[in-house]
């Protein structure tokens, strides 16, 4: 049944928007938040366990030092008032990648409460988003479901759990409810999201890669008739996995929910997930007494004490956060917002910065990073991280051609060789012998016997008309393989026909 | 003043994942109501001065140094497991509400 | 020579294979023999492990003087070990049917300790089904004969560790104790039952209970085993975040101290609120004797007064099952022991297939503390219940701290009854929590306490004395203990078994 929807630009004029993220970002810490079983993405199922993370009877959690100190990084890099004092809860549900049966995650004293994060609009608005918690707490298993569509939950005959996500840290974001942002909600979500996405990488806490699942969000939305009317009810997108998500989800809400209450039914406290075959989200399970986690301080852990020299400790290891980053970097390189603005969507900052660092000009990194990689990238469908070209490999390019030992053409030729794989710059300049040709002698034999293979040619050159000269350059350049610099071809053969 | 209905139980059981029979959940009925009225007391006494305590002693959290160790094996994670199947753990059908 | 050996205490048994007289692995003999025999009447054990204490006997013998000289006192010496401990290679059940079966892929922290001390483990003692009860009846798999009248319970939920040192089948084992499982099952077996300040014992490995109260601690026949046992197996354990940083106390000076008899300068604090009514007479009149007796030694006996330990019992049924209804979640069919399919008609999910294998898993007690402290926990009634019982708990500990500005260390009587009879309490289950009165108060509170016999009640049946100190004091107990029962062994003319009738000794002879 498609459900009726209003037209966004009629949905956000009539109802004031108000909004909520509660975003997942796992920690790339060595091991796991309450057991040392290494983590690493991949792997035998069921081989990243401790009698801890696999919940055998005796066994007991205890916190992973670096956890804390991620989570304490990111309180700082929110704005967050971080709790001198923590603790963690049980919540208790069942379900079979929970290996306890409860998860233990900080309940009514979390380690980070009450920040924000200013977030850049595309038209260069900033926009502060109230923060109402940073906590940690531990992930679940992966169920993997056989015997249906897909993979799907649904229809499926059993499951197959491998517990080796269980007890890897995680720390929800929850923001507190987000008003005033009428129609651009969707975009300021996914600002949003892409801000937290480069603070926890600038923060080296998280991979944050959506794909795999190291970053993941719940929406809410709900409208009310006017900004200072109360709260409407809200409903729960559960786990949305992509920037484009997140933003189509609340599109997609607002005029779900405008449509409703246009016609006067009520909107249902309920968890919904996003489709993103169907581009809408399909209603879940409505919120009753049957979520009741049963919360309680979790008797085998004692109170988290974080004391001031821990945070001063951390706050000096604190790198430059990625929006005064970007503003620096702009400067330094003298880009316009345009010019930034391409190297933020190609995600190429980093790669840029690297090379320039490598030595490299600001210029020329860019020309390459967003001209000959990124349309290699997108030919073979992988981000510009994945080429097996590095930033020093560009720079190492750069420096040839402005030492003069390769032209555009050679240069262009060595990164091919990089990315083939046949080694750095330098090695695959020495494989084929690529050098600029200077050696006149060797061009002057290359133009006469061009000359001699185009008679016509030399005439209309003699009698001054110069459309043709390619044909003599490019024999003379397969001649030489590529080697001999055109200009210097042009010069001899003007000598010749004068 | 807590008094255990039938439907309380039932749904109780539900909370706690236990298929309790009918027999259980009328006796359950009646030995909750005689306990719960003999611990009820504690109210009498808990007032919002009182602080509560959550471990008998108090410690801070020892936080243990991110490095890993020996990790239990494949075939000993799985050796206790009713049913495996290609080095997982097996459940039955797994309702999408059920999250 | 077998009952020789066996009656010796665990100290004496250490002696003894220090000088040479006897290897660990004839100890180890000497117990299978005894275990042999009176098991059929006694049925202590739920597993025993010959092989593999042979095996760590063998070990032990074969270490050189050198190597032996580094280990503990009671190197050597084998233990029994209640089956809530985890042992890596032997199975361990929690006596739970949902367990069933479950061999376990690591070592506790204590099982370890005693590993490192030489010290061979003989098997796993019975227990009311995850330590819930008082009388070991719980056991899903057998019911634990007490030795002075094998009509009788032995107490729980220690009941298997208890008679098995009572019967003379170990010299020592350990317990757990959450609500008394030590402490009044020693009082019932005429045994020395220990539970160490919560923190004391490192709790990686013991299967949970109510974490909040567990303790793992000795079941020994003499005040000077437990405090050698406890020395062992105590200290620091970063695999246990409520492990007390620091080492265990002096524990074995201080019974060796106690020895001497002499308790000048020491007050003696007489909780008003443990005893008198509700107490069977025989009980109270063996107590008072021994109040006297310290007294005699030179302890200055003074009346404390800890208003709010009536509310302990009711805290204690509401923190108890709460931290239950948690812990024992994961017994869900999915990653180890039982599973049970629902029946036909019934839609054949992952969730009934958790709720049919935990109501077919589970015994009536456990079911019942489950629901109480689900509900106990549920939205709605948290502050009312578990909120209140943790008021009280804060209450409870400073009616100790009280006490403890007027007293070194306080005394009652274990259990106000001796042990009783099968059966006797099953229906009631108000009437088994009362077994418990005393002991509860120094689990919420978090103090070491322990029990020792006192004599024999009117019915001829054991009765407890106990010691409780200030947290992290545990030695301050020992002396006291130590002292009485030296006194009381004189009057006796020897330790309390003597009265004790053990046919499978003679059978084992």
């Amino acid at each position: 049944m498609a459900e009726k929807l209003m037209k966004y630009a009629d949905a956000t004029k009539k109802y004031d928007v108000v909004f909520g993220l509660e975003t997942h970002v796992e920690l790339c810490t060595k091991t796991k938040l309450f057991c040392p079983a290494e983590v690493h993405f991949g792997g035998e199922p069921n081989t990243q366990l401790t009698p801890v993370s696999l919940g055998l009877p005796g066994s007991l959690p205890v916190v992973n030092k670096t956890a804390v100190d991620y989570a304490i990084k990111l309180g700082l890099a929110l704005h967050c008032e971080i709790a001198e004092w923590s603790q963690f809860a049980r919540k208790n549900y069942f379900y079979p990648d929970m290996p306890r049966d409860y998860q233990i995650s900080q309940y009514d004293k979390p380690t980070n409460g009450n920040g924000y994060l200013d977030v850049e609009l595309e038209d260069g608005t900033v926009f502060r988003v109230p923060i109402e918690r940073a906590h940690i707490e531990d992930d679940a298993g992966k169920n993997t479901h056989v015997g249906g569509a897909d993979g799907r939950i649904e229809g499926a005959d059993h499951s197959l759990v491998d517990y080796n996500r269980a007890g890897v840290p995680l720390i929800e974001i929850v923001t507190k409810p987000i008003e005033g942002a009428g129609d651009r909600a969707p975009e300021i979500a996914g600002a949003y999201m892409r801000a937290i996405r480069d603070i926890v990488r600038a923060l080296g806490i998280s991979h944050a890669r959506m794909e795999q699942g190291n970053m993941r969000a719940d929406v809410n939305v709900s409208l009310r008739p006017s900004a200072d009317a109360p709260y409407g009810t809200r409903s729960e997108t559960k786990n949305v996995n992509s920037f484009r998500g997140i933003e189509k989800t609340i599109q997609y809400e607002i005029r779900r929910q405008a449509a409703r209450l246009d016609e006067g039914k009520e909107i249902l406290q309920e968890t919904r997930h996003w489709d993103e075959a169907t581009q809408t989200t399909a209603g879940g399970r409505v919120k009753s007494d049957a979520d009741d986690y049963r919360y309680f301080p979790d008797p085998d852990l004692v109170m988290l004490h974080i004391t001031k020299e821990h945070i001063a400790e951390i706050e000096a290891q604190m790198p430059e956060m990625p929006r005064e980053r970007r503003n620096r970097l702009k400067a330094e390189w003298g880009l316009s917002d345009l010019q930034m603005r391409d190297i933020l969507n190609a995600d190429a900052l980093d790669l840029i910065e690297d090379t320039v660092k490598a030595g490299a000009s600001a210029a020329g990194a860019r020309k390459w990073w967003l001209g000959e990689l990124s349309r290699e990238a997108n030919n073979k469908g992988v981000s510009l991280e994945e080429l097996p070209v590095t930033p020093a490999d560009v720079a190492e390019v750069e420096k040839l051609i402005a030492d003069g030992k390769l032209n555009d053409k050679l240069a262009k030729q060595t990164v091919a060789g990089v990315l083939a794989g046949e080694g750095t710059p330098d090695e695959v300049v020495a494989k084929h012998g690529y050098k600029i040709v200077e050696d006149t002698g060797a061009i002057e034999a290359a133009v006469d016997a061009a000359f001699e293979a185009n008679p016509d040619v030399v005439e209309k050159l003699k009698s001054g008309n110069m459309k043709p000269m390619g044909v003599i350059i490019g024999a003379v350049m397969k001649a030489t393989r590529g080697q001999a610099d055109a200009k210097a071809v042009t010069k001899i053969v003007m000598s010749k026909i004068k | 003043m807590p008094t255990f209905t039938r439907e309380e139980i039932e749904h109780l059981g539900d909370l706690a994942r236990i298929a309790l029979t009918d027999e259980e959940i009328t006796r359950l009925q009646g030995e909750l109501n005689v306990i719960a009225d003999s611990i009820n007391k504690v109210q009498e006494v808990a007032s919002d001065d009182v602080k509560p305590t959550a471990n008998p002693i108090p410690l801070e959290a020892y936080l243990r140094p991110d490095v890993p160790e020996t990790p239990l094996t494949q075939a000993e994670a799985l050796a206790g497991g009713p049913k495996t199947e290609a080095g997982m753990f097996v459940a039955p059908r797994i309702l999408g509400s059920e999250e | 020579m077998t009952n020789e050996i066996v009656k010796l205490s665990a100290a004496e048994m250490a002696a003894k294979v220090k000088s040479g007289e006897v290897s660990s692995r004839e100890l180890v003999d000497a117990h299978l023999e005894v275990i042999e025999a009176a098991e059929p009447s006694i049925k202590a054990f739920l597993k025993v492990s010959g092989d593999v204490a042979r095996e760590q006997a063998d070990a032990f013998d074969a270490k050189s003087a050198d190597e032996k000289a580094q280990l503990p006192e009671l190197a050597g010496v084998p233990i029994a070990i209640k089956d809530m401990i985890v042992t890596k290679g032997i199975e361990t059940t929690a006596a739970s049917k949902i367990l069933e079966g479950w061999v376990p892929p690591y070592d506790a922290t204590v099982i370890e300790k005693l590993k490192a001390a030489g010290m061979p483990i003989l098997g796993k003692t019975n227990l009311d089904e995850f330590a819930q009860g008082s009388s070991t009846e719980h056991s899903a798999y057998q019911t634990t004969h007490n030795p002075w009248d094998t009509e009788r319970v032995p107490g729980g939920s220690g009941g298997g560790s208890a008679s098995a040192v009572a019967a003379f089948e170990a010299p020592l084992a350990l317990g757990t104790d959450t609500g008394g499982s030590i402490r009044q099952p020693g009082a019932l077996t005429g045994t020395v039952g220990v539970k160490p300040t919560y923190g004391g014992v490192s709790r990686f490995g013991a299967i949970a209970m109510a974490s909040s109260l567990d303790q793992i601690g000795p079941v020994t026949r003499t005040v000077l085993d437990s405090a050698l046992l406890q020395e062992v197996i105590g200290g620091h354990d970063r695999r246990d975040s409520t492990s007390i940083p620091e080492g265990p106390r002096p524990m074995v000076a201080a019974a060796r101290e106690g020895a001497k008899r002499d308790l000048k300068g020491m007050k003696v604090g007489l909780v008003k609120e443990l005893g008198g009514e509700g107490f069977q007479p025989g009980v109270q009149a063996r107590f008072d004797e021994a109040v006297k007796k310290l007294e005699e030694m030179g302890a200055e006996v003074v009346e404390v007064s800890c208003p709010h330990f009536e509310y302990s019992l009711g805290a204690y049924y509401i923190i108890m099952p709460s931290e239950v209804s948690s812990n024992l979640a994961r017994y869900d069919g999915m990653r180890y022991g039982l599973r049970v399919m629902p029946p036909a008609g019934v839609p054949q999910t992952a969730a009934n297939m958790m709720a049919y294998t935990r109501e077919a898993g589970f015994g009536d007690e456990v079911k019942r503390r489950i629901i109480l402290g689900t509900y106990a926990l549920s939205a709605g009634y948290y502050d009312a219940w578990y909120g209140s019982a943790q008021k009280v708990r804060t209450l409870i500990i400073q009616d100790f701290k009280n006490a403890f500005e007027k007293a070194d260390v306080l005394v009652s009587p274990t259990s106000p009854s001796t042990a009783f009879k099968f059966g006797e309490k099953m229906d009631d289950p108000l009437a088994m929590y009362m077994n418990d009165i005393a002991t509860i108060p120094a689990n919420l509170a978090g103090v070491p306490a322990m029990s020792i016999p006192a004599g024999l009640s009117d019915d001829g049946l054991p009765v407890g004395f106990q010691f409780i100190a200030p947290q992290q004091r545990d030695e301050v107990m020992y002396k006291p203990a130590a002292a009485l029962e030296a006194a009381l062994e004189e009057d006796w003319g020897g330790p309390i078994w003597q009265s004790m009738n053990t046919p499978w000794l003679n059978a084992a002879e």
